[in-house]
């Protein structure tokens, strides 16, 4: 499926495993992608601010230095989307390049189709300006907010949300497709003071899901990643 | 003819000795009679001859008095550094005993067997150090006086009027392997000594002076030379039993001695130690504790443990019987142990109390049947005026009050009486009174109670009135008759009463180690009866109790059970090892570290000692009397055969895991090459089959590899994870990360990731609503649904519903997952969450650890899992989840408006 632009959008690999490497070399440009490949944070950051990518593929096992380093380094002078390709159990670190300013992570091992998609989420929003200039009428499915209006709609039927329920619909309309961390959740909706509060999300979500959701068990919107956060679906 | 054959026991025990000897190191002691016949001199001589033959000799300790010859030859020779010891402000150099054992020299000469240690060492005598040194294989010369050997001081002591107070028991000479005696005749020693050449420390020359006279040295020598040939004479026997030499046998004789009572029980042990030795005989000190025992005091009491304990440094077995005759109990136990001599005290009691109480010398004879019965010179002491033992104030002075108020009752009881009874009649009264008196207050109030009523009857009721004057002489008969008699009931009432008193001691002691064992009998685990133990030993002896047990390093450490307010003084950080290492007990009271407040008990098991059992009494004396020491020795065994139970079961315990792990890891081996191999054989035959140019393969066939490679590869992936997250399971290594969660959303994201695997199956998921928040770690439940929900997919046929719901129920939440597979067959519920465990190995494509990882899981949560099969067709797992008590908050929206109007 080729990407929606019409030119090449360049991609920074920062990976130091050669097979994962040579996975991607030759699964990318098909897509429309053109990768650029650094085998090390240092290396990484250089091609970084030399190339200025349109998106970086992160590995959170460096030789020379911490994956979040990187992302924090990278963040002190860019928003460019960042992908973090993390091994499995790792959520603790998840949550803290999440929280340093990640875009997205897939675990190792990936699909090609996963990854195209996490990447088509990122750059989705990159490209679009942030806050209220989102447009007024959102869509996902089933689903549609009218930001406009405070108006949240479910198959055409209007849904009555508590002012909490909405701020945090609403705050995942913001970043849709992207994974929200609890903190950042807890930080927008509830304030600075709250954000120890990780059960009150809970709360939240499971009312949330209750109203806007087909079956709450099995959401098709409001989505889990657990121990990290959560992330409205957008395709 | 048949030949003469050795006596098989002592053959044995001769093995025996020398299977012990071989790892023990030997001891020569150099013998002499007196100081100066060359005893040192001799010793250093024959250890330049040891060194010759390249033998690796040291000078633990010797002393030269500073004479030039023996210099002479302790200069040629290693020597170890002294120990220093401050001690009152002065300086002490002294034998280093810790410094020996690691050096560990082949040969150590050490000087003076029977010197005492300076305060604070190990030992308190030379002569153990020397143990020591044997018990750890290190060959030990030493010299030593005739006059310091235990059984021959009193001899000594009456040959030369000097008494040494410095002894060294027999059985060290009797166990060396080699005794030189080195002799002197008397007129050359007096010339040495004239010529200055022995050495006397200038304030005791007069007394020396006086000690080295000619008479002295002739008796002394001659005792030395008898003492060594014994010695041959017994080396002789040795021989001539190995060889079977004909000749008479002297029967095995056993001699007991009876040590009851007070300070002529030493003179009796050296009495019976010397006929044993002289017969070769075994022998046995015995101590008889009567009734009467519970009224001596602490000081006759502690004699009696000590004349025990003087009979057990000269080698006898020691033995405490209890039993009011003493005569009986002796004959009884000497029958039982084929006890050929008895040896008692001669008694200093008057005939006539002889004739009234019976003697325990006459019961013995008449009732002795083929033992001897030696009747040794007297226990001193025991002979007190009869009215002087009867006033002698056994009771406390308020039971005397009541007595004198009893008699006093009785008074007035006979003047109300008087006008209408008889005067024999009021004697009764009295005698009466008498028995109250002796039955509740015993021997001493019940005998001035007697003296009393005589008194009373003689004032009150015998003309002239009030006046002890008596008008007619017969009544002096009556009121001797009346005396005998009140005093004769007083006793026997008093005796009985303290038999009572002493069955009732014995009881209780018997009911607290009942307790103890029964309470042993139900524990397991060695911390767990370390602490019953101490409890019960603590109550019953009123002392602070701690237990010591051993590492695997056989390295013993303090048991911290219960807090039985045990300070461990760090200097007596070592004793616990020491008694632990030789099996002996320390501490207080005993010959090791006797300057300790805490007494050092050993708890040997059948196989050897399993910890060290240590008690400090504010009262020391009270626990060290015979029956308390011999009732904790009792307390000990039964704590160290419990012990020893635990830790042989523990042992076994470990043998079987271990064999188990094995097993475990073989079965791993196998099962994981295996289950790696088939995927990975999958994906190489698949990729090279792509890879190959030679023959193209059609679009659909290269679309068929690729698909397989992709699924095996996520099989392999799934493997690989079960085996991590089990590793990480069995290493304890899963940390749970708790954190609030909501079941549906953890069931929801597990729904999700199995998704593609489940595609046949219809899944629903149905929760009750506001199910309470779990404190879980949501990542590790989420891998049990998933691992649920993918064994319910691969068991059940295709297209088969699941179903995943929960509900609450007495405190915790129960989580199902339902399919319409075969089931499990009956009997194999509980098998398959074992590890490795698969029901059909040939047909699943997995390790057989999914469901151990489930287990795993949440019994590291406090849940508990489980499966049952469904009537009909399919499984219900099931697993539950405790709910914490306090639920977390959440502040309720101050806007609830709208939520009313859905």
């Amino acid at each position: 499926m080729p990407s929606a632009t019409t030119h090449d959008v360049t991609v920074l690999l920062i990976e130091d495993e050669a097979e994962i490497r040579r996975f991607l070399r030759t699964t990318l440009p098909p897509y429309g992608y053109r990768l650029y490949e650094a085998t090390s944070g240092g290396d990484g950051l250089a091609q970084a601010s030399a190339r200025n990518p349109d998106i970086i593929l992160l590995d959170l096992g460096l030789p020379d230095m911490n994956g979040t380093t990187v992302i924090e380094k990278i963040r002190a002078w860019s928003t460019l989307p960042i992908i973090v390709l993390s091994a499995r159990d790792q959520e603790q670190v998840k949550v803290q390049a999440f929280d340093l300013g990640a875009d997205d992570y897939v675990t190792k091992p990936f699909g090609v189709e996963e990854l195209l998609a996490r990447m088509r989420a990122a750059l989705r929003h990159a490209n679009r300006p942030m806050g209220d200039a989102v447009e007024p009428v959102c869509t996902f499915g089933d689903l549609s907010v009218d930001l406009g209006r405070r108006q949240v709609f479910v198959s055409g039927t209007e849904v009555h949300l508590t002012p909490i329920e909405y701020k945090l619909l609403t705050t995942l309309v913001r970043y849709a497709g992207k994974v929200v961390t609890h903190r950042q959740l807890l930080k927008d909706v509830w304030g600075p003071l709250h954000i120890e509060e990780g059960h009150y999300v809970r709360v939240y979500m499971r009312q949330l899901r209750n109203k806007i959701e087909a079956d709450p068990a099995q959401p098709r919107h409001l989505v889990t990643e657990l121990g990290v956060g959560y992330r409205l679906r957008t395709e | 003819m048949e030949p003469q054959r050795p006596d098989p026991d002592a053959l044995l025990r001769r093995v025996q000795a020398e299977e012990a000897d071989q790892v023990r190191g030997k001891l020569k002691v150099f013998f002499g009679a007196t100081a100066g016949v060359g005893k040192t001199y001799a010793m250093l001589q024959a250890a330049h001859e040891q060194r010759r033959d390249g033998i690796d000799v040291m000078i633990g300790w010797v002393e030269t008095h500073g004479r030039a010859e023996t210099e002479a030859l302790v200069h040629g020779l290693p020597a170890l550094t002294p120990r220093e010891v401050v001690y009152g402000g002065s300086r002490l150099r002294d034998f280093d005993l810790d410094a020996a054992l690691s050096r560990r020299p082949q040969l150590l000469l050490m000087d003076e067997l029977a010197h005492t240690n300076a305060p604070g060492s190990r030992h308190p005598k030379r002569w153990q150090d020397v143990r020591e040194l044997l018990q750890a294989g290190i060959h030990v010369y030493t010299t030593v006086n005739v006059q310091h050997i235990e059984s021959l001081n009193d001899a000594v002591a009456q040959i030369t009027g000097i008494r040494v107070s410095e002894t060294v028991p027999d059985s060290i000479l009797e166990q060396a392997d080699d005794v030189e005696l080195v002799d002197l005749p008397p007129d050359d020693l007096l010339q040495r000594l004239k010529d200055g050449k022995v050495y006397m420390p200038e304030q005791a020359q007069h007394a020396l002076k006086h000690f080295f006279r000619k008479g002295n040295l002739i008796a002394l020598r001659e005792m030395a030379l008898r003492r060594t040939a014994e010695r041959v004479d017994q080396q002789m026997e040795v021989y001539r039993r190995d060889h079977a030499v004909v000749g008479t046998w002297p029967a095995a004789e056993t001699i007991l001695v009876c040590v009851n009572l007070k300070s002529r029980g030493p003179m009796l042990v050296r009495a019976a130690r010397k006929m044993a030795t002289g017969l070769h005989a075994r022998w046995i000190a015995v101590y008889v504790q009567t009734s009467k025992h519970l009224r001596l005091t602490e000081h006759e009491r502690s004699q009696g443990v000590d004349t025990l304990r003087l009979a057990e440094r000269m080698g006898a077995e020691t033995v405490t019987l209890t039993g009011d005759d003493v005569s009986a109990q002796l004959l009884a136990y000497a029958r039982s142990r084929n006890v050929t001599k008895i040896i008692v005290g001669k008694p200093l009691r008057s005939r006539w109390k002889e004739w009234l109480f019976g003697s325990v010398v006459d019961d013995l004879v008449r009732g002795s049947g083929d033992i001897d019965i030696y009747v040794m010179t007297g226990e001193a002491g025991a002979g007190k005026p009869l009215v002087k033992g009867l006033l002698q104030r056994t009771s406390e002075r308020r039971n005397y009050g009541y007595a004198s108020a009893v008699v006093g009752a009785c008074t007035a009881l006979s003047v109300v009486m008087s006008p209408y009874f008889g005067q024999a009649n009021l004697i009764m009264v009295y005698l009466f009174g008498v028995v109250v008196i002796a039955t509740r207050w015993g021997r001493g109030p019940s005998a001035l109670a007697s003296l009393m009523s005589v008194a009373a009857f003689d004032f009150f009721f015998i003309p002239p009135y009030y006046s002890f004057a008596v008008s007619d002489v017969q009544y002096l008969l009556t009121f001797a008759v009346m005396l005998v008699v009140a005093l004769l009931i007083s006793r026997l009432a008093a005796h009985k009463s303290q038999q009572a008193e002493a069955a009732l001691i014995r009881e209780k002691r018997t009911a607290a180690l009942y307790a103890m064992s029964r309470e042993l009998i139900t524990q397991r685990g060695v911390d767990k009866l370390a602490s019953v133990a101490s409890r019960h030993i603590h109550d019953v002896f009123h002392c602070q109790v701690a237990v010591f047990l051993p590492d695997r390093e056989r390295r013993v450490h303090l048991h911290r059970g219960e807090a039985l307010h045990f300070e461990l003084d760090p200097k007596e950080a070592g004793i616990s090892q020491w008694v632990f290492d030789h099996k002996e007990s320390a501490g207080h009271g005993t010959n090791t570290l006797s300057g300790s407040d805490s007494l050092y008990l050993p708890l040997l098991g059948s196989h050897g000692a399993v910890g060290v059992l240590a008690v400090r009494s504010s009262r020391p004396a009270e626990l060290l009397a015979p029956e308390q020491l011999h009732l904790l020795e009792t307390f000990a065994n039964q704590m160290a055969l419990a012990l020893e139970r635990a830790r042989l079961a523990e042992e076994t315990q470990e043998a079987h895991v271990q064999m188990e792990t094995e097993r475990m890891r073989n079965a791993v081996l196998s099962s994981v090459s295996h289950d790696l191999r088939t995927p990975l054989a999958t994906i190489v035959g698949a990729s090279s089959a792509l890879l190959t140019t030679t023959r193209p393969l059609s679009t659909e066939s290269q679309q068929e590899l690729v698909r397989s490679i992709s699924d095996e590869a996520g099989r392999l992936d799934r493997l690989l994870k079960n085996l991590l997250d089990m590793t990480r399971l069995e290493a304890g290594a899963m940390q749970l990360r708790k954190e609030w969660h909501a079941l549906e959303e953890v069931a929801g994201t597990a729904l999700a990731r199995v998704r593609s695997r489940l595609a046949t199956h219809p899944v629903s998921a149905s929760f009750p609503e506001h199910l309470p928040l779990l404190h879980v770690d949501g990542v590790l439940i989420e891998q049990v649904l998933i691992n649920l929900l993918e064994n319910a997919a691969k068991y059940s046929p295709p297209a088969s519903p699941i179903d995943v719901t929960a509900s609450v129920k007495d405190g915790v939440i129960v989580t199902e997952v339902l399919d319409r597979g075969p089931g499990i067959p009956p009997g194999e519920e509980r098998r398959i969450f074992e590890k490795f465990y698969q029901l059909h190995p040939d047909r699943e494509g997995g390790v057989g650890l999914g469901l151990t990882i489930c287990r795993g899981i949440i019994e590291a949560h406090g849940g508990r899992i489980w499966v049952e099969s469904r009537a009909g067709s399919g499984s219900r797992f099931r697993f539950t989840l405790p709910i914490e008590e306090k639920q977390p908050t959440v502040e309720p929206e101050a806007n609830e408006r709208d939520r009313a109007a859905t």
